[in-house]
């Protein structure tokens, strides 16, 4: 689903859209792919580390939702799980974590803390992960029930499900200049 | 309990030994010069009547506003006899430097870095006096009761988020 931003006022021609709605079309099968296979990168940095564990268990079972493989390494993954208190000395290297994954990509800031930085108001806390990276969804909690984490990975299947996958690039890549020539 | 323990510092150490009190629970403080604290420290852990062979915990207080300004404490324990004991220095702002205990009891080489980080004090003789829990980058020591709470000192840029959007969610709920 495109938001009021992604709306642009103006007067399709036949052949946007053609490709609008082959687009769409595209869109919607890679949205369906995409979320039923979503690989976690768990970057689990403090007590929400065990809810999170409850949450991939047998009981509350992440698997039904397609996300039951957390990847170690971050160029397998596609979803970056921020699980725990992120202080001003992780910060470069949850933003490095974040680089190396490859697009497409989605962020969730598990807990309290890893949204809003919690009750650590103080010297060495981010306060929220959105202060580095881009974040879609955020749960609450301290630390969150696993329904509320089912919760969020729900909407975050919806989200996906309603991204557009763009046919055509509007602008030309860059040209690749000869070094020393510019 | 450990009266022995107070005995035996303030009959061996009598300049530098002050305010020694029995506390309750075996709670035992004693104030040490600062210039002589690693040797007392090197008596009370060698000594075999009280062999205090731990340092569980040593750290810093700052008394903003009093001079001299911080205190190192060392919490003793001697495992042999169960007794603690808790040694308290007195370190002024101006200078701040405290003999290393790390030749006593290599086990105080983190908790010295931790007043170093923490506090800005510093131990002379100390191996290796780096931060322990704060980045290399980060100016200033943040448990100084002059240092600001919320004084963050970001290594990546802050996106400056100023809110999210916190209606119904984006597909809208069901």
């Amino acid at each position: 689903m495109a938001s009021e931003i992604d709306v642009v006022p103006a007067i399709p021609t036949r052949k946007d859209e053609a490709i609008g709605r082959l687009q769409q079309m595209v869109s919607q099968g890679l949205g369906w792919a995409r979320k039923y296979s979503l690989f976690q990168y768990p970057f689990v940095t403090a007590c929400c580390g065990m809810e999170y564990m409850t949450l991939a268990a047998a009981r509350y079972d992440l698997d039904r939702f397609g996300a039951a493989l957390p990847r170690f390494s971050p160029r397998q993954a596609d979803l970056l799980m921020v699980v725990g208190t992120v202080n001003c000395k992780q910060a470069p290297v949850l933003r490095r974590v974040w680089e190396q994954i490859a697009e497409p990509k989605w962020v969730v800031a598990f807990g309290v803390c890893a949204s809003s930085g919690g009750f650590y108001d103080n010297y060495a806390t981010v306060q929220g992960i959105d202060q580095i990276i881009p974040v879609d969804v955020y749960v609450p909690g301290c630390p969150p029930r696993p329904e509320q984490v089912l919760d969020g990975i729900m909407l975050l299947q919806k989200k996906i499900q309603g991204q557009t996958h763009r046919l055509v690039e509007p602008a030309p890549a860059p040209a690749i200049v000869a070094p020393g020539t510019r | 309990m450990a009266k022995v323990v107070i005995d035996a510092l303030l009959e061996r150490f009598p300049g530098a030994v002050t305010g020694a009190a029995a506390g309750p629970g075996g709670d035992d403080v004693a104030f040490v010069e600062r210039e002589r604290i690693a040797e007392v420290c090197r008596f009370l852990k060698e000594d075999p009547a009280l062999a205090f062979n731990v340092a569980p915990y040593v750290t810093a207080v700052d008394y903003l506003g009093q001079e001299p300004r911080f205190e190192v404490v060392y919490n003793l324990l001697s495992t042999r006899r169960s007794w603690r004991v808790r040694l308290r220095v007195k370190v002024p702002e101006a200078d701040p430097v405290v003999p290393s205990v790390t030749g006593v009891w290599r086990g105080a080489d983190w908790f010295e870095r931790y007043c170093f980080d923490m506090y800005g004090i510093r131990f002379t003789g100390h191996p290796d006096l780096r931060r322990l829990f704060m980045y290399d980058e980060f100016v200033g020591h943040p448990l100084r009761k002059d240092y600001p709470l919320r004084g963050r000192q970001p290594l990546v840029a802050e996106r400056g988020v100023q809110d999210v959007y916190r209606g119904p969610g984006p597909a809208g709920r069901d």
